[in-house]
C-alpha cells in the first residue's frame, strides 16, 4: 500500500457486488487525492484568482459586482471544474489501472460514476464551501449567497459528470486540454444559465422553486445518462490507444 | 428490407447509386431554390410591417431547418455506427458534419442581418439565438474531435458519442421560443399547419427550403464519395475505377 497506483485498488472479484465495487473505487480516488494535495488546492486556488480578476479587471463598484458577482462566481467555477477535469482519468490511464477498471466484471459505468463523484467531492464541494467567502468580497447579500451556494451544489455535480464524458472522450489525444473544453463549454452553457438566472430571480424577489426544480432536473439526468455515456467513451479511447 | 439495409453499408454499392443519383439531385436542387428565391425575392408582396428587409427569409429559414436537419440526421447516423458499426454512417457524419457548421453560421448570419433593420441590432441573447450559438460549438467540437483522433474507427464511435450527447440542445432549440418569452418570433414556416403567412410568401419559401434540402442531398454525395474513395484507396474497386478515369 505504499505506492499511489493500482495497488491501492482491493482485489474485485466475481463475487464483489457492484456498490462496494463502487465504494472501493471512490474510496481508492479519494486516498490517492489526497496524497498529491496540492493538486486539490489548485483548482481552489485558481477559483479564487479567476473571481478577483473581475473588480480589478472590469470594475470594483459595489453596484456592478452585487449585479455580476453570482455569474462571475459560477464562470469561475465552470472554468476550475473544466480545468480539473484533466486529472479524472489522466493518471489511471497512465499506469494502465484503467484498463483493470474496464475488465472488472462490475458494469464499467457504476465504476466511472464512483470515480466522477470522487471527482466531484474534491473538486465540486471544496468550490461550494469557498463561494460564500468569495460573495461576501463581491458585496452579495445573504439570500443571495445561499442561494448561489444551493445552486453551486446542484450544478457542480452536472459539471463533473458532463465533464466526465469530454475527459473520456479527450483521453489520449494529443492536445486533450484545449479540446475538452471545445467539446465541453457548448454543454454547460445551460447549467450556467439556470445557475445565474435562479440567483438574479431570487435577486428580484420572483420565486425560484422553478428554476432549482429544472436544476435538479439536469442532475438527474446527468446522474442516470452521462455514467454511460462515459463508460462507452472510456471503451473507445482505451481501445485507441 | 435487411437485403437493402446490407447493401446500403457497402460502399461500392453506396457509390454507384450516388453518382447516378446526383445529376437529378443538383438539377432539382438548382431548379426548386432558383424559383424560390426569384419569386420570394422579386415578386413577392411587401411584408405590411417590415417592408422588403422580410425576404431574407428565404435565406433564413432553409438554411435554420438544414442546420437542425444535419444535427438530427448525424444523431442517427451515430446511433447507426455505434449499434451496427456499419462503415457509411460514419463517412456520412465526418462528410457532412462541416456543411451543418455552415448551414448554422448562415442562418445566425443572415439572422444578424435581419436583425438590424427589424429588432435594432444585430444580436440579441435571447434563448433561439443562444441555443443556435450552442449548435455552432457542437459542430465545432465535432469537427475538432474527428480531427484529433488518427484512427478512423476510433474517431467514428468517439465523434458518434459525443454528436448523441449534443443532442439535447435540438428539443431546447425547438422549443425555445415556446418555453421563453423571447424576442424571436415563433416558428411561422410549418408543414403540419395552415400557413399565418399569405400564400405568395408561403410558397417560394417552401420551394426554397425544398430546393436547399436536394443541393444538401448532392453536396453529401459528393463529399461522401469523396471520403469513400479516400478510405477505400486500396481496395480492387477504387484502382479500377481510377484507371478507368472516373467513369
Amino acid at each position: 500500500m505504499s505506492s499511489a497506483g493500482g495497488a491501492l485498488i482491493k482485489p474485485v472479484e466475481q463475487g464483489v457486488s457492484p456498490l462496494s465495487a463502487m465504494w472501493a473505487v471512490f474510496g481508492r480516488d479519494v486516498r490517492v487525492a489526497f496524497r498529491q494535495r496540492q493538486d486539490l488546492l489548485n483548482p481552489l486556488l485558481f477559483f479564487v484568482m479567476v473571481v478577483s480578476l473581475f473588480p480589478l479587471g472590469v470594475s470594483p463598484e459595489v453596484s456592478f459586482l452585487q449585479q455580476s458577482g453570482a455569474g462571475i462566481l459560477w464562470v469561475a467555477a465552470l472554468l476550475a471544474v473544466l480545468l480539473s477535469l484533466d486529472h479524472l482519468f489522466r493518471h489511471d490511464f497512465d499506469d494502465g489501472t484503467l484498463e483493470q477498471l474496464v475488465l472488472q466484471p462490475q458494469p464499467l459505468f457504476l465504476l466511472v460514476l464512483a470515480k466522477t463523484l470522487a471527482h466531484w467531492m474534491l473538486t465540486g464541494l471544496p468550490l461550494v464551501i469557498l463561494a460564500p467567502v468569495l460573495g461576501v468580497m463581491v458585496h452579495l447579500d445573504g439570500n443571495s449567497i445561499a442561494i448561489l451556494c444551493l445552486t453551486l451544489l446542484i450544478g457542480t455535480p452536472v459539471l463533473s459528470l458532463i465533464g466526465s464524458i469530454g475527459a473520456a472522450l479527450t483521453l489520449g489525444l494529443r492536445s486533450a486540454g484545449v479540446l475538452l473544453s471545445l467539446l465541453i463549454i457548448p454543454l454547460y452553457i445551460p447549467v450556467l444559465i439556470f445557475g445565474t438566472g435562479t440567483v438574479a430571480a431570487a435577486a428580484e424577489g420572483a420565486p425560484v422553486g422553478g428554476y432549482l426544480a429544472l436544476m435538479g432536473a439536469f442532475l438527474v439526468l446527468a446522474l442516470t445518462l452521462a455514467p454511460f455515456a462515459s463508460a462507452a467513451a472510456l471503451r473507445i479511447s482505451l481501445s485507441n490507444s | 428490407m435487411w437485403q437493402w439495409f446490407h447493401k446500403l453499408g457497402s460502399p461500392k454499392w453506396f457509390f454507384g447509386i450516388a453518382t447516378r443519383f446526383m445529376p437529378w439531385l443538383l438539377a432539382g436542387g438548382i431548379l426548386l431554390l432558383a424559383a424560390g428565391l426569384i419569386w420570394g425575392l422579386a415578386f413577392a408582396p411587401e411584408d405590411h410591417r417590415q417592408g422588403n428587409s422580410y425576404r431574407i427569409i428565404f435565406i433564413h429559414v432553409p438554411s435554420a431547418f438544414l442546420a437542425q436537419s444535419i444535427y438530427i440526421s448525424m444523431a442517427v447516423a451515430a446511433v447507426v455506427t455505434l449499434v451496427w458499426r456499419m462503415k457509411l454512417a460514419d463517412v456520412f457524419v465526418k462528410a457532412i458534419a462541416p456543411v451543418g457548421l455552415i448551414f448554422t453560421f448562415l442562418s445566425l448570419f443572415t439572422g444578424a442581418v435581419w436583425g438590424k433593420p427589424t429588432w435594432g441590432t444585430w444580436w440579441v441573447w435571447d434563448a433561439r439565438l443562444t441555443s443556435m450559438l450552442i449548435l455552432l460549438f457542437l459542430y465545432g467540437g465535432v469537427i475538432a474531435l474527428d480531427r484529433a483522433i488518427n484512427d478512423e474507427k476510433s474517431a467514428a464511435r468517439a465523434v458518434a458519442v459525443l454528436v448523441l450527447v449534443g443532442v439535447v440542445n435540438i428539443p431546447i432549440i425547438k422549443y425555445s421560443v415556446d418555453w421563453w418569452n423571447t424576442l424571436h418570433q415563433p416558428a411561422t414556416f410549418k408543414l403540419t399547419e395552415k400557413p399565418t403567412m399569405p400564400m405568395e410568401m408561403w410558397l417560394p419559401l417552401l420551394l426554397s427550403v425544398l430546393g436547399l434540402y436536394l443541393l444538401f442531398g448532392w453536396l453529401t454525395c459528393i463529399r461522401m464519395k469523396t471520403e469513400i474513395l479516400i478510405r477505400e484507396q486500396r481496395t480492387r474497386w477504387v484502382r479500377e475505377l481510377v484507371m478507368a478515369g472516373g467513369k
